[in-house]
């Protein structure tokens, strides 16, 4: 039976305390409740990737998932991933390499991009296809994707020796 | 003439906004007081509405309003108008919109939906175009001999035959006669759909003042506003289309296709807006699909290798609608000789209605379907006669002043070229392995498009010296709004930084006959180049008696107009777009609006006996190679790598140019060897991606792609479009790879590890029969 839940988490770094319908999908709640458009839809059963976010760190198709699911976790959408006006580094890496053309997979792109680049700054290229192969791309940018989640592991690697000598 | 930004690889002007979501989509905005839309689909192929009782929708809790056919009965249609916003008295296809309700949700919308109750008479389907195209087959449209058509098509009354396309040039017999080898081959290519990531979505707001505003993920606003405008019987100022970026087009957004279904209903609920976006089922059944082709291709050939002459006929499976199929039918009509020059050719391309999915255009507009079968029976040829396949492709490939199908002479050719690039980059005619193979493919294709097909842009040039270009092209990945940044900032001499672009409004921006055929880096390019020239021209003219030197000595350079022969001879633009004035304070001129407006001069019509005229404004040609590896026992296909080569004329970005040509074999690798719908008596059975299966990025080889530049007369700097053409020449040299090296032949797609399995053991069971 459909009841309302209300929920605790943190979205793009911000907590928040919202009421939702149990049966609402977590897709739905991002673009309807919480007005981040960036998360796209492309077939409401988790078989294109386009609506993929970060639940605590890890890529999730968000329609498949519901939103009551979200009480108590860390939610990150495309709009969270830039910081102080900063583009994180795997958006620089797609707009350099030119890894997307119609643009509507890119946000579920990327966010599957940063969760292989969290637990694993130098993928091969056999990694990067398994950790992307659920994200669909009609266009067909997939050869400057693999090549800029190579090249943003390199430089986050040599980013993260910086800071910890 | 060197460059300075056209040339160059540039970042996508809109590429901060894709990667961080905030590029808006039609679904992303806030358009006003939304209602819901859904529709009530037919579920079944072909037949007579009996009655559609909407009470219980109307009924139903949140329903603001509910519509069927009989509410809106005109017709709408590109080329041949059969076809109706909802189906009236008749529906023709599996998942034909026959009504449809807005509610102030959309579950309300989908609950009153389902009840909206729909009476049939089943009658005899057609699926088959074969079947379909008999004189005694029952008619789809009884009314087709009454249809309004472009007469350029030519429907046969009286029979399901939508455009029969007449192609005769020289003496066919003859050319035959003169043979050593004539082979004739049956080939068939199923229906694909275009899957874009975004569906097809329209939302329409019909306002008390009798203005229409229509948000769509069409193409083409242009066409759209055109077509509903002729439908709707309204003034087309009274019609506002809105574009936003496009989620992939491919061709299945072309023309109108989906935004007819919101207006009756917004005329309803006027102040609201109606939105109706597509389910990914509705998507694959109810938009554009690619037509399926049966055809029948016989070619004659002297023992050198010199092709004599060609028979093609060609029987489209055009579907329960072919308002804009017939367009394809006729361009692979006029293009049957793909990339080669034959003396004498007799071809027959017919689009024939049946009750499958609705056909449309999809990345090739019939090229790739139609050149499948040549280049095909190319390599077949080549073993016949023992003649390298890059050989015979070389000496029948179209060179400068050869001819196409319809006799129009091809100019700046460098097909040779591109064959002996991919031939190059594959180490072609060394096979690898046992069960490797290498096969090379191909291509030619022309924009298809009205001879009079118009192109307008507009510049205004800011108080400060910055520009904002107006057009009516879209963007939907192509690269459409770097590309003509590019050009502007090159015309004018300015950084691209300082020129905005923005997606089309119809109430805003000027006429693009369509974003289709790969013809707006040509078409618009040449509009936003007289926009440019007019802008500078009017500076010129204020800036020369201003610092007393002559108009046609001076040039535009970032922020000043200067003398060329003294640098110190200068005025700020500024200065001189901002309302420019005498020293004295009498103003002279008002703010500066360059105007370009563009149509092609060199087309013509096509004689409707022989189909011999000029149809194609440009030939983009290219070449692909492909290496595989199959495992015999489980037909598991390995492809190992793609070389792709288009001849650009002017690559204006290459890297955005680069992308087209990876798509493009990326798509066309899906096509050969994993798309096919799979119909049931009309009825999509895989209308999801994990029944209909399409590449992801562990599906990719290596691919490696070449840009030729050999400039196009009349292009914009040389340019020729590039954005379809490289997924036209990959499922054939699959093919011919999977012959190479295996041995076996292949006339359909796409080449699945069942097929490879069952045609090697047809294979081994005829070699055993021999032996015995």
């Amino acid at each position: 039976m459909a009841g309302n839940i209300t929920i605790n988490f943190t979205v793009n770094g911000y907590k928040e305390v919202r009421t939702v319908n149990s049966w609402l999908s977590l897709l739905k709640f991002i673009r309807e409740e919480l007005k981040l458009t960036g998360t796209k839809e492309g077939c409401e059963v988790g078989e294109c990737g386009a609506c993929m976010v970060l639940l605590d760190g890890e890529a999730v198709n968000s329609c498949v998932v519901l939103a009551a699911e979200l009480d108590g976790r860390d939610l990150v959408t495309i709009e969270g991933l830039a910081k102080n006006g900063e583009l994180d580094l795997i958006q620089q890496a797609f707009i350099d390499h030119s890894a997307f053309q119609c643009g509507y997979c890119t946000p579920g792109m990327i966010m599957s991009a940063r969760a292989l680049l969290n637990r694993n700054p130098s993928p091969s290229d056999k990694e990067i296809n398994e950790a992307l192969s659920g994200n669909l791309c009609r266009c067909g940018a997939y050869v400057e994707i693999r090549e800029a989640v190579k090249t943003c592991g390199k430089k986050q690697g040599r980013k993260e020796e910086a800071r910890c000598p | 003439m060197s460059l300075k930004y056209v040339g160059t690889s540039l970042p996508r002007k809109e590429a901060i906004e894709k990667v961080t979501g905030s590029a808006k989509f039609l679904e992303d905005l806030y358009i006003g007081p939304l209602l819901y839309a859904k529709i009530k689909k037919s579920n079944v192929a072909h037949a007579i509405i009996r009655s559609i009782d909407t009470s219980k929708a109307e009924n139903y809790p949140g329903v603001k309003a509910v519509v069927t056919g009989k509410d809106f009965p005109n017709r709408i249609g590109l080329y041949l108008i059969d076809r109706n916003f909802f189906a009236v008295d008749k529906v023709r296809f599996y998942g034909e919109p026959v009504a449809a309700v807005a509610a102030v949700t959309e579950e309300a919308a989908a609950a009153a939906a389902e009840l909206i109750e729909v009476e049939y008479e089943e009658l005899s389907a057609l699926f088959d175009p074969r079947e379909a195209m008999k004189p005694d087959a029952p008619l789809i449209h009884e009314e087709l001999c009454r249809y309004e058509l472009v007469p350029v098509f030519y429907p046969k009354s009286c029979t399901n035959i939508a455009n029969h396309f007449k192609l005769r040039k020289g003496d066919v017999e003859k050319g035959f006669a003169e043979a050593d080898l004539v082979i004739e081959r049956n080939y068939f290519v199923p229906h694909i759909q275009h899957v874009t990531l975004e569906t097809h979505k329209a939302a329409a707001m019909w306002g008390l003042d009798g203005k229409l505003t229509i948000w769509t993920t069409a193409q083409s606003p242009s066409a759209v506003r055109q077509l509903l405008a002729k439908s709707l019987g309204m003034p087309l100022h009274k019609i506002r289309i809105i574009s936003n970026y496009i989620g992939g087009g491919f061709g299945g957004k072309a023309g109108a296709t989906m935004e007819g279904l919101v207006i009756p209903l917004a005329k309803k609920c006027p102040g609201y807006v109606v939105r109706l976006v597509f389910t990914r089922e509705e998507d694959i059944q109810g938009s554009f699909v690619r037509q399926a082709l049966y055809s029948r291709l016989k070619t004659g050939v002297r023992k050198d290798g010199r092709l004599t002459a060609m028979e093609y006929e060609m029987i489209w499976d055009g579907g329960a609608y072919t308002e804009y199929g017939v367009n394809i039918v006729r361009a692979a009509g006029y293009s049957s000789t793909g990339a080669y020059d034959i003396p004498n050719v007799k071809t027959d391309s017919y689009c024939v209605y049946t009750n499958n999915p609705v056909g449309g255009p999809l990345r090739g507009f019939g090229m790739c379907e139609m050149q499948w079968g040549i280049e095909r029976q190319m390599d077949e040829i080549a073993g016949m006669l023992n003649i390298d396949p890059l050989q015979i492709r070389l000496i029948n490939g179209m060179k400068d002043g050869s001819s196409t199908a319809s006799g129009q002479v091809v100019k700046h050719v460098a097909f040779d070229q591109c064959l002996k690039v991919v031939a190059d980059a594959v180490d072609f005619g060394h096979k690898g392995g046992k069960y490797r193979g290498k096969g090379i493919a191909g291509m030619v294709k022309a924009p298809a498009q009205p001879s009079n097909a118009s192109s307008s842009a507009i510049i205004r040039l800011n108080e400060d010296g910055t520009v904002h270009l107006l057009i009516g092209s879209t963007e939907m990945g192509q690269g459409m709004l770097t590309v003509f940044v590019q050009m502007t900032a090159e015309a004018l001499n300015i950084p691209p930084e300082k020129i905005e672009l923005r997606m089309p409004d119809t109430d805003f921006t000027p006429y693009e006959w369509q974003s289709v055929g790969s013809r707006t880096t040509y078409c618009c390019g040449n509009a936003v180049l007289k926009a440019a020239q007019d802008v500078k021209d009017q500076l010129y003219a204020l800036a020369g008696p201003a610092i007393g030197v002559p108009e046609d000595e001076l040039e535009l350079s970032d922020t000043v107009v200067r003398w060329v022969k003294d640098h110190s001879r200068f005025i700020e633009v500024a200065k001189l777009a901002n309302s420019f004035k005498k020293a004295t304070g009498e103003g002279l001129t008002g703010p500066i609006i360059g105007r370009g407006s563009w149509v092609p001069t060199t087309l013509s019509n096509l004689d409707p006996e022989t189909g011999q005229g000029n149809p194609g404004l440009f030939w983009t040609f290219g070449a692909t190679a492909a290496e595989v590896e199959i495992d015999p026992e489980t037909g598991a296909i390995n492809l190992l790598r793609i070389a792709s080569v288009m001849d650009a004329g002017q690559a204006i970005n290459p890297q955005l140019c680069k992308a087209q040509l990876n798509g493009g074999a990326i798509m066309g690798l899906g096509t050969a060897l994993y798309e096919e719908l799979k119909l049931d008596r009309g009825r999509v059975l895989n209308h999801n991606y994990t029944d209909y299966k399409i590449p992801t990025i562990e599906n990719v080889p290596d691919i490696n792609c070449f840009v030729l530049e050999t400039p196009e007369e009349g292009g914009p700097f040389g340019a020729r479009g590039v954005g379809e053409p490289p997924m036209i020449g990959v499922a054939p040299a699959i093919a011919n790879a999977v012959a190479n090296a295996i041995g076996v032949e292949f006339n359909t797609f796409p080449i699945t590890p069942e097929r490879i399995v069952q045609a090697l053991k047809e294979k081994a069971r005829k070699e055993g029969e021999l032996i015995s």
